[in-house]
């Protein structure tokens, strides 16, 4: 990461660029989080009320589904030429 | 009722349809009409690959068994395909920049190019993914029973053995014919990229397909089957918490190293926009497959009879339903799901195995190097067509050996496990500088012994591999060592347990190895190459040429990658270079991308090898380089040693010089001392001699002539006594045996005896003083100093050739000394005689017969020694000058 190279302020798009490359980097977070939340669930082995399992399939896909529909309008919108997508995400 | 026949017969259709395929992409990719094959669509599509038979049917038995914790195996990739900024990105550009061919490639490239670490990697490889090959032929003979079982009119029972061995064939002559067809730089295969591409298809339309039969057809719609779901034994949510999360990370980790992953995501992808399509369809595609699992598990629970096997629900229920068609469609998907792993698996094995340990032992023992020898690409498709089936062979061995009793989803794991060894190496390898090749090792020998021991050798069963006793108690009776128990920790899963203690181990080992070894230069580089791939896409090690050897590279180049493209690509650099012709000057640039290019085909470790046999001595490694560098700063620094040597030396015979030419001055000197001394000596002597003989011979003298000459005679022996006085004074100086007589004085009365007893007065000098400056008290040996000044008011009274002769003796009082400088106005004395007229006998005006000795001024100089002050000549004043200094304790002692 040359730091030099990289300018202080950026204009708007390339600025614009560089957050979505951070939400690209945070959505793997948001999905393993997401999906932690049925660790949480009682569980109905322990004697607990437990959640229907209809119920946690439609979360569990509900999820996977934002997941996909995130993705994709997150990669639409990255600048399509590589070289300027590349530069470090500091700024 | 459906007819095996006729369902072997779809088959055989089906398998003609994928042959067919795939000749025609192989066929368009050689027309460059290829376009359609590197589509973001073809790729992720290609992906699929992920979703084995064991998602096909086992994901099924896997929630009919244990609910929802199917979905763990596609949450991970998910995790990891959205992550894609991550980690995907750069391997795929660590690939592309590095022509990786295999995750042992990029291993053992990272390292150093290790071969050893490639090796290893490459038979941890092949013993993990063995029995997912034999969970593939498993589940295909399962389906194929299936099938036979509810064909009544069905002759052949259905020998498990028997087709599992004829899968296995078939699957290997197509893998061969297909897989091994050219050996390609990029190592891409476009034919089976696109035949599993549509078996893609085929998988996930057949598994849609049931689950909307099984939704609408028999659940009678969403609603009806939700109830129904919940309404069953797997209806309420329970979930071990630490398998839920262990095995999303577990597959999430396979996900990246699995070799058939590794194959369609980094070395078959063309560019990064691939990447970028599927890391929104990919998941999209997961999400789809296992969307109907759970509807179908809990059908099939209703449906058919208790006992039934699980594994087979996405058959046997549209087959119970009287849907042949549909049970049809569902075993090709399965069949598509089965085949295209093996065959992708067979690829990435074959290569990893044809190019880490085939050719790099096939290199040692043909010895006489890679231009020599036979031919070579011949030599990697034979291994790569062997290794395929070899590996085949071996799945199906495992099939035999564990007797396909396990269930699927457990086999899976235990392969999972198995690879996701792989992780720590790989992980720190592309973002951590400081990862080593024996960290990597290390870390990778222990994750395998604590997978093998804790996981792979009970999967088995207990008392085939590992003995109950040993299971229960541990080896020897230790506690400890309870393979599903390790350290006394009981309660946990046995997969967590295993995935826990050997990814944990491996990552610590391998950290600890890492921060306390060194590694080497070609690591070094490799590993800032990998680290920041971004940055910059040099070449990290260099080939030096310059000697003439591009004709051995062709022939090599041409045996590795085939003559036509081997010709383009030297053609194309010649061009490059502006030279005509297929040989250009082999320069480090082109040795690097041959290379590069070469290691497509063989792997990095051995093109790297390669090159270096051919360009032999002429090869620079990054060690000789050092090597070379620690030299020249040993030498620069002898250098500068030798050139300060060589300055003292020049210093010293400097010195020599001066005092050689002083000497050679002395010796001119004593010759004239003794010259000079036999004539001072001899004139008086001949004068006495000749007038006393006079006295003696002639008896008629007057008187007055008796007196003239004996008074001659007379002086003449007082002047004989005056040099030997002075000779006598001066060596008693010298010898430092005088005996000074000191007491208190005044500088201008000693000045003033001086003037008087210099006989100044009858002469025409003209002494110019200061009195009052002279004024001045001192300690010392007066008589001495008086002498002293004489001496010089007599040299500047003979010597002094001006018309008017002026002598200043002008006093000063310079810090602690005082200085008495005696100037007179004649030309002084000749720079070059300057250095000698403190020396003994040494006179200025050769020839002239002064009167005196020449010893005056060495008298002086050694007086003024004992004195403790000092005479020398004072250049510049525009005569003859003389500065007697007087030191500061005969000045101080006065006052």
């Amino acid at each position: 990461m040359s730091e030099s190279s990289n300018a202080l302020f950026l204009e708007r798009r390339s600025y614009r660029q560089r957050r979505l490359m951070d939400a690209l980097r945070l959505l793997p977070v948001l999905g393993a989080f997401l999906w932690a939340v049925p660790l949480l669930w009682s569980d109905a082995a322990a004697g607990g009320e437990g959640v229907a399992t209809s119920r946690a399939m439609l979360y569990i896909f509900g999820v996977w589904a934002l997941l996909a529909l995130l993705a994709w309008a997150l990669s639409s919108r990255l600048d399509r030429s590589p070289e300027k997508t590349d530069a470090p995400g500091g700024g | 009722m459906a007819s095996l026949n006729l369902l072997i017969v779809v088959c055989l259709v089906y398998v003609a349809l994928l042959f067919a395929v795939a000749f025609m992409a192989e066929r368009a990719a050689l027309r460059g009409r290829a376009a359609f094959l590197r589509s973001s669509v073809v790729y992720t599509l290609s992906l699929s690959i992920y979703c084995t038979a064991w998602t096909f049917y086992g994901a099924v038995g896997y929630a009919a068994r244990s609910g929802m914790e199917y979905l763990t195996i596609y949450l991970g990739p998910t995790l990891v395909m959205v992550g894609w900024w991550w980690v995907l990105r750069k391997l795929v550009r660590i690939g592309r920049t590095q022509r990786i061919t295999s995750v042992a490639d990029l291993i053992s490239s990272r390292y150093g190019k290790s071969n050893t670490l490639a090796v290893f990697v490459t038979a941890l490889a092949v013993i993990g993914t063995t029995p997912y090959i034999a969970l593939q032929l498993q589940s295909v003979t399962l389906s194929f029973a299936s099938f036979a079982r509810a064909d009544p009119s069905s002759a052949v029972p259905a020998d498990s053995r028997s087709t599992a061995l004829w899968v296995a064939m078939g699957l290997a002559f197509f893998t061969i014919l297909f897989g091994t067809r050219n050996l390609d730089a990029n190592e891409r295969h476009h034919g089976v990229v696109m035949a599993i591409a549509l078996e893609a298809v085929v998988k996930l339309f057949a598994l849609l397909a049931v689950g909307v039969f099984v939704v609408w057809g028999v659940g009678g719609g969403i609603e009806a089957t939700l109830a129904r779901i919940d309404a069953s034994e797997i209806g309420q949510w329970q979930m071990d918490g630490g398998r839920w999360a262990g095995l999303t990370m577990l597959s999430a980790a396979a996900f990246l190293t699995l070799p058939r992953m590794f194959q369609v995501l980094v070395v078959e992808n063309e560019d990064e926009h691939q990447l970028r399509t599927a890391s929104w369809a990919f998941p999209a595609y997961l999400m789809a497959m296992s969307l109907f699992v759970v509807p179908i598990a809990v059908v099939g629970l209703e449906v058919l009879p208790p006992g039934a096997n699980p594994d087979q629900f996405v058959l046997t229920v549209p087959l119970s339903q009287g849907q042949d068609k549909l049970a049809m469609l569902s075993f090709l998907g399965g069949f598509s799901s089965a085949t295209s792993m093996v065959i992708v698996a067979a690829i990435a094995l074959s290569t990893m195995v044809s190019n880490h340990v085939v050719m790099p032992i096939w290199l040692r023992f043909a010895g006489g190097g890679a231009a020599v020898a036979g031919d070579v690409r011949h030599l990697v498709l034979l291994a790569r067509r062997v290794s395929i089936a070899v590996i085949l062979g071996l799945g199906y061995l495992y099939y035999r050996v564990s007797g396909g009793g396990t269930a699927l989803a457990a086999i899976g794991l235990v392969s999972f496990a198995g690879v996701a060894q792989f992780l720590p190496a790989l992980m720190g390898g592309i973002f951590w500088r400081g990862a080593t090749r024996i960290g990597a090792l290390a870390g990778l020998g222990t994750g395998f012994v604590i997978w093998c021991y804790s996981l792979l050798l009970p999967s088995f069963g207990g008392g085939i591999l590992m003995t109950d006793a040993v299971m229960a108690y541990g080896p020897w009776g230790i506690a400890w060592l309870r393979p599903q128990a390790l350290f006394g920790i009981e309660g946990l899963d046995p997969l967590v347990h295993a995935v826990m203690w050997s990814l944990g181990l491996n990552t610590v080992v391998f950290v600890t190895g890492s921060l306390l070894s060194f590694p080497q230069p070609l690591e070094r580089l490799q590993g800032a190459q990998f680290v920041n791939v971004f940055e910059h896409s040099g070449n990290p090690q260099s080939w030096s040429g310059g000697t003439a050897q591009s004709e051995d590279l062709l022939i090599m180049a041409q045996r590795m990658m085939g003559p036509a493209q081997a010709q383009a690509l030297f053609q194309a650099e010649a061009a490059r270079q502006g030279l005509a012709g297929y040989l250009p000057e082999p320069t480090p640039e082109f040795l690097q991308r041959l290379e590069r290019e070469l290691s497509g085909a063989v792997g990095a470790a051995t093109a790297h090898a390669m090159v270096g046999q051919i360009m032999g001595a002429a090869t620079v490694s990054v060690e000789d380089l050092l090597a070379v560098a620690d030299e020249t700063a040993q030498m620069m620094e002898y250098s500068s040693q030798l050139e300060a040597k060589s300055a003292e030396l020049t210093r010293i015979a400097g010195q020599l010089r001066e005092a050689n030419e002083k000497l050679t001055k002395l010796s001119v000197q004593k010759d004239a001392f003794l010259s000079q001394i036999s004539h001072e000596l001899r004139t008086p002597m001949t004068s006495i001699r000749a007038f006393s003989e006079i006295l003696r011979d002639a008896p008629d003298l007057s008187s007055h002539d008796m007196t003239k000459y004996a008074s001659i005679i007379h002086d003449e022996a007082l002047r004989l006594t005056r040099l030997l006085d002075d000779l006598l004074d001066l060596s008693v100086l010298e010898s430092g045996q005088v005996s000074l007589n000191m007491r208190d004085g005044r500088l201008v009365s000693v000045i003033d005896q001086a003037v008087a007893a210099a006989g100044v007065a009858e002469e025409r000098l003209t002494i110019r003083r200061d009195r009052t400056r002279e004024d001045i008290g001192l300690t010392s040996d007066l008589d001495r100093l008086a002498q002293v000044f004489i001496n010089l008011i007599a040299n500047a009274r003979k010597y002094c050739d001006a018309t008017a002769p002026l002598l200043s003796i002008e006093v000063a009082q310079r810090g602690n000394a005082v200085v008495v400088d005696f100037v007179d106005n004649g030309a002084g004395i000749p720079t070059d005689s300057q250095a000698l007229v403190f020396e003994k006998f040494s006179r200025v005006a050769e020839g002239e017969s002064a009167g005196g000795a020449g010893l005056g001024l060495a008298i002086c100089r050694e007086i003024m020694a004992r004195l403790g002050g000092e005479i020398t000549y004072l250049p510049g004043q525009g005569g003859a000058a003389f500065r007697v200094i007087l030191p500061v304790a005969a000045m101080r002692a006065a006052q």
